[in-house]
């Protein structure tokens, strides 16, 4: 264990740590703009840069590691006035109309001005104005914003494996763009929003919708309803400064009707729904030598990786549509027949930890009657929480409210769809014990639980050996759906899903999310699941009643009409 | 005799693409030589030489080679640099052009010194000619049995092939070259770990200087002690020096260290024009510093020249005479880093544009005294914080005269103020 100086204290540090990391340990706090915890370090912006004694220049602490003796000084005047001119630098160059930008007050470059201490740029601006890209489904890039850190660019290429956004051009020209500068709707990006969940400043974000939904909910003639994804409950709390992993489904269905919605439901429900359909549809292939394995295809950002990278596998995605949309297509039939209501005066919007949501609802065949959209409007985390503010809601002390029939019943296994292995856990309690025909003995498959980028487990189901696995994030997909091309993958039935720990780390989720947060996430998740009287799917009542007052059969033809769906090859 | 010729002694001798010539002149003598040596008799030979790279940086070879011989690791890399892009310098040039086999040679015994078995020349992309010799002369390394494996019979193998980028600055940059010859975009890497431990496809790489490596085979012939005693104590052998600008016979000129400016530029290049005198020298290249000619007396030496806050750079010198405006020339420098940044680091990226306009307001007679502020500040910060040595060494020209040439800048201001009344 080395022992270093910071500023004039003497600190231990273990070996192998930078000094970013032995700074941070000792509770010294080294202002940085392109270092992110789970990415790669590039010490590009060079905000973190130090004073290493017997150094002539100054050396970036997020790159260097400690060594027995190193001395530093993180607040010399050398250094501050460094980190105060390169702060002032990438403002130059930088659309810094900050009252106009979505980050305002939340960004970590004006973090960084104001902790730098600058007051007045002296740098004349050398901006040159470029066209903002709103050509994509669920994101925006407005390149005027960018830093070049280069965060995004990872997010795409080390996490996800599919590297959209590159680097161009060299010195000042260069910028962070896609191939051939092309719109961003025109090459392969999965919507999964990764990209903008790291974007340090306010350079690509997800395609704003609160303003369609606060004038919906202005419309006099408009039935506004909701559904709350199973993974914001256990985030939202963090966005609106409450402690990391605070359960505050109660809070949300308080806010939601102080927004003004008319109905608050529980995507639980219909995640309840999609277990059932997708339980269905895997035995009728394990039964029927149907195509297996099958894959979930509940996450949007790896259906349209797959529909794009993986045509020749469509057939093993599972027909259902996912949660989200089975709500959207029941809530513009069954729900308006039950309330009466013309279809086209009901605008459902939906609370997602995923950008690629945005997208899915905008599927053409994710239309009741082949022209409106199921759902009408989908909100991330972040655009949720930034409503609750506009609206001044002062959320920490808001009152449990519970959501509108008849979704209040919600299980253990909807709740845990926001985590890596939560649909496939959901599905194996229900498979198994359906096909065991007797009740499980264990509910926790804790071999599919976990923060592997692949795990797999075998499941024993009336008397049979059935292999399955759960994959997080596209890059380790990637490698299952390679053994699926070569006809080498052992399993039955598999999970995918597109971000890293699932949706708890969705592309929509709380800027700053990190693997470690994503990991709280979802002990906060198997914590709601615990609390649950109800933890399978099939014992969900309000579910069951679905099925015999409106839809009959799961698998049956009303079912497929209205909550399986198509894919196509792109 | 100011020119000491050691490793440009056969030049003008031999045909550059004759091996016969070459091996006629006790050409790859010296490898076979080395084959016979152990490795560590060879870095105990290099340590004793205190031969320093001739890249610009000086760094001491023998560390490098003992690092290498460190790392277990396989296939290791030799690297030869010679993506000369910096302005002034045309010594990498004329070494290939006209003695090709002496760089393979010193390739061989770098290879064989720290156990690689493949080897990449980089070659600037402007320098058709260079590659071309250089080229034929791998081809006929090849036949004659000095390139491939088990060469000489010694099961020693190595091979050689040349590499090209599209003439960006930064990939004589060490972690930007390695990056072009991978294929990717020349920006440099995050250090540490230094090539020698992660380099080229993230294996052991040494990577050294076209010059740097035709010594190899000089130390091998007469012995690190002796190659020690040329020179200065701290700055040993010879260096090639890049004549340039404002004098009458510009070219490359092998001397000794510790000879002074002076000489080089009066008894070597013949000194300036009729009628004209010496208002500055820069050293090095663009990156390089620029000196008032009081100081010409100082002598080439890499203690001397870190003064300036730089290394000796790659021998150039460039002479400016009395008709130039500093402030042109340094707008030309500042114009030139500009282009050149690969924009991966901020200061660099976006310094370098600043320090350029202000630079013109200073060629335009508009600059004002918070302009002069304001720059020096820049350059300090660009030099501190950038990652590589070209954002590092961009405002080189800028602090020097800053130091140097300080009324200049003042008085500029004067002539704005008075400009604009």
């Amino acid at each position: 264990m080395p022992t270093i100086t910071i500023n004039n204290l003497e600190v231990r540090a273990d070996a192998g740590m930078t000094i970013l990391e032995a700074a941070r340990a000792h509770n010294f706090k080294i202002p940085t703009l392109c270092h992110y915890p789970d990415l790669d370090i590039k010490s590009d912006c060079r905000i973190c840069v130090v004073e290493l004694i017997g150094q002539k220049g100054l050396v970036t602490a997020c790159s260097t590691p400690v060594y027995e003796g190193m001395a530093v000084k993180i607040n010399s005047p050398r250094a501050l006035n460094a980190r105060k001119a390169i702060t002032e630098m990438i403002l130059a160059n930088h659309d810094a109309e900050c009252t106009a930008c979505v980050r305002n007050m939340n960004c970590e470059l004006q973090r960084l001005a104001e902790s730098t201490g600058i007051v007045k740029n002296r740098f004349e601006s050398i901006l040159e104005v470029k066209p903002v890209d709103k050509s994509n489904p669920s994101l925006v890039r407005n390149s005027n914003r960018c830093i070049k850190c280069g965060r995004c660019i990872d997010a795409c290429k080390t996490i996800q494996g599919i590297g959209v956004l590159d680097i161009a051009g060299r010195g000042h020209d260069s910028d962070v763009t896609t191939a051939f500068g092309k719109a961003l709707a025109d090459v392969f990006c999965t919507y999964c929003g990764q990209c903008s969940a790291v974007c340090p400043v306010g350079a690509i974000m997800e395609k704003d919708s609160t303003d369609v939904v606060w004038e919906a909910i202005d419309h006099p003639d408009k039935h506004v309803i909701v559904q709350v994804a199973p993974a914001i409950r256990v985030s939202l709390g963090e966005e609106l400064g409450l402690a990391l992993g605070s359960i505050v489904t109660g809070k949300i269905v308080a806010a939601l009707k102080m927004l003004g919605f008319s109905k608050v439901f529980d995507t639980n429900f219909t995640a309840d729904l999609t277990i059932i359909e997708e339980g269905h549809e895997l035995i009728n292939r394990m039964k029927n030598g149907g195509k297996l394995p099958l894959i979930t295809s509940c996450c949007p950002g790896w259906v349209r990786y797959a529909e794009h990278q993986y045509p020749d596998l469509l057939d093993n995605l599972s027909t259902c549509k996912s949660p989200q949309q089975m709500f959207g297509a029941l809530a513009k039939t069954y729900y308006a027949q039950r309330e009466n209501l013309n279809p086209k005066d009901i605008f459902v919007v939906s609370i997602m930890p995923c950008t690629a949501k945005k997208y899915e609802a905008s599927r053409p065949e994710m239309s009741y009657n082949g022209q409106d959209p199921d759902v009408d409007a989908v909100l991330t985390t972040r655009e949720l929480a930034k409503m609750i503010k506009q609206m001044g809601i002062e959320f920490e002390n808001l009152r449990e409210q519970k959501f509108d029939k008849p979704d209040e019943v919600t299980t253990g296994a909807a709740a845990i769809f926001g985590a890596t292995g939560g649909v496939m856990e959901a599905a194996l309690r229900s498979v198994k014990e359906i096909l065991d025909e007797r009740p499980l003995e264990q509910l926790e498959f804790d071999r599919v639980r976990g923060y592997e980028g692949i795990r797999e487990a075998e499941v024993t189901i009336k008397g049979e050996t059935v292999k399955v696995a759960v994959a997080h994030t596209l890059s380790q997909a990637k490698k299952i759906a390679d053994d699926i091309r070569l006809g080498t993958s052992p399993y039955a039935f598999i999970e995918v899903m597109a971000c890293p720990g699932g949706c708890v780390g969705g592309g929509g989720q709380p800027y700053g999310t990190t693997h470690e947060k994503s990991r709280e996430r979802i002990q906060t998740i198997y914590q709601v699941d615990r609390l649950m009287k109800v933890r399978k799917s099939h014992d969900n009542a309000a579910v069951a009643n679905l099925y015999s007052n409106y839809l009959g059969e799961p698998s049956g033809k009303l079912a497929h009409t209205l909550l399986h769906t198509k894919y196509t090859p792109r | 005799m100011l020119e000491h010729k050691l490793i440009t002694k056969h030049i003008g001798n031999i045909d550059p693409l004759s091996i016969d010539d070459y091996v006629g002149v006790g050409g790859y003598a010296m490898f076979k030589k080395a084959l016979g040596m152990t490795r560590l008799d060879i870095h105990d030979a290099f340590e004793a030489s205190k031969l320093r790279g001739r890249g610009g940086a000086g760094f001491p070879v023998a560390i490098k080679l003992m690092a290498m011989a460190k790392e277990t690791r396989k296939p290791k890399y030799v690297i030869c640099n010679a993506d000369e892009g910096e302005p002034g310098n045309f010594k990498d040039r004329y070494l290939m052009e006209n003695n090709p086999h002496q760089i393979i040679e010193g390739m061989l015994i770098a290879a064989y010194a720290t156990g690689s078995s493949h080897g990449y020349l980089y070659i600037r992309g402007e320098y058709a000619q260079s590659m071309a010799t250089m080229q034929q002369a791998i081809e006929a390394a090849r036949q004659a049995g000095y390139l491939g494996s088990n060469i000489l019979n010694s099961r020693f193998d190595f091979d050689l092939e040349i590499r090209s980028g599209a003439g960006s600055y930064v990939c004589g940059e060490e972690f930007a070259l390695l990056e072009s010859i991978e294929g990717k975009a020349g920006r440099t890497r995050v250090k540490p770990p230094f090539p020698t431990a992660k380099g080229l496809f993230n294996q052991p790489t040494l990577i050294n200087n076209v010059e740097t490596l035709a010594t190899f085979p000089v130390i091998i012939a007469m012995g690190g002690e002796a190659y020690a005693k040329i020179g200065t104590p701290t700055s040993t052998g010879t260096k090639l020096i890049s004549l340039s600008g404002n004098v009458r016979k510009k070219g490359v000129y092998e001397v000794p260290f510790g000879v002074s400016m002076r000489k080089i530029i009066e008894e070597l290049g013949g000194g300036v024009g009729a009628g004209r005198k010496i208002q500055m020298i820069q050293l090095g290249g663009a990156c390089g510093p620029i000196i008032p000619e009081y100081m010409l007396d100082m002598v080439i030496d890499f203690e001397r020249f870190e003064e300036f806050e730089s290394k000796t750079g790659a021998g150039a010198i460039i002479v400016i005479d009395d008709r130039h405006d500093m402030f042109a020339i340094l707008e030309q420098v500042s114009e030139f880093f500009t282009h050149e940044s690969c924009g991966k680091c901020t200061p660099c990226r976006e310094g370098n544009v600043h320090m350029r306009n202000v630079l013109r307001r200073f060629v335009n007679k508009t600059a004002t005294e918070q302009d002069l502020l304001m720059l020096e500040n820049q350059a300090r910060v660009i030099h501190q914080t950038s990652l590589c040595g070209l954002g590092q060494t961009a405002p080189t020209a800028i602090i020097s005269t800053l130091h140097y040439f300080r009324f200049d800048y003042l008085n500029r201001i004067e002539d704005s103020m008075q400009e604009v009344a």
